[in-house]
């Protein structure tokens, strides 16, 4: 995906078997099958509590949006791998969809 | 763990960003009393989802979390505008929530759903111009 890591490059080789794309959190909240991965548009707070509520461990920051500070805090404080890819969410989720993430319900 | 525990907290009303604080709390509080994880996610989806409610529809409140072995209450209560119709605000996709809210990744119309799906009971109590009181229940399998 071209993404640059924000925070969490220490996790890096952990595996990953399903994933989710969204830019409303309530959505991703509805579909609980241990998604590991969240893309998302989305630049809040919100975004990285609904990854800690969900229990996943990176968050895929899509068309280049970059977190503020405190968002990556909070992602340090969780664990969780933060990163930004220049892509737009339907190219990032195919990217990772055709290397075999293949993802749960999942709503764009 | 015999006896239940009780946890109160304030839900800031005015601060969008800190939403959430007090079901991420609770998260901890269970994983530290040793419920399983799927126990521990269902709490606190349905709890940050009714946190996030009272934040964005209702200027804040409080929610008050009694802990035992056989089950998990949450109770969540505000003094905002109440619900006028709480058949329509259970269906999934309605909602009244502004652009404003909605550009922040929320007023999907699936707070309230997602509540009850995650709960194993939850019960609306609504008064116009008064507030609104629901109480969840997620029960503990032994």
């Amino acid at each position: 995906m071209n993404a640059n890591v924000i925070c969490g490059a220490d996790s890096l080789d952990k595996d990953v078997y399903s994933a989710c794309g969204s830019d409303m959190m309530s959505d991703v909240l509805a579909f609980v099958k241990d998604q590991a991965v969240l893309l998302t548009g989305l630049v809040n707070s919100q975004v990285i509590r609904t990854a800690q509520m969900m229990d996943m461990q990176c968050i895929v920051f899509v068309r280049n949006k970059i977190p503020a500070e405190d968002m990556i805090t909070l992602a340090k404080n969780s664990g969780l791998v933060l990163l930004a890819t220049p892509l737009r969410m339907y190219e990032a989720c195919g990217i990772l969809y055709s290397k075999g993430l293949t993802g749960s319900k999942c709503n764009e | 763990m015999s006896e239940t525990i009780q946890f109160h907290y304030d839900v800031d009303g005015e601060n969008f960003t800190s939403a959430g604080e007090a079901s991420v709390q609770i998260k901890q509080k269970l994983r530290q009393l040793g419920f399983t994880p799927d126990i521990i996610r269902r709490v606190s989806i349905a709890m940050y989802e009714g946190e996030i409610n009272m934040v964005i529809h209702a200027g804040g409140g409080v929610a008050d979390v009694f802990v035992d072995p056989e089950s998990i209450k949450i109770i969540l209560e505000d003094h905002g505008p109440g619900i006028s119709d709480i058949s329509l605000a259970m269906q999934e996709g309605f909602s009244t929530a502004t652009d404003t809210v909605r550009s922040l990744g929320f007023g999907a119309g699936m707070g309230l759903p997602n509540m009850k799906r995650y709960t194993d009971s939850m019960e609306i109590d609504s008064e116009l111009g008064k507030g609104t009181k629901i109480t969840m229940v997620v029960n503990v399998p032994i």
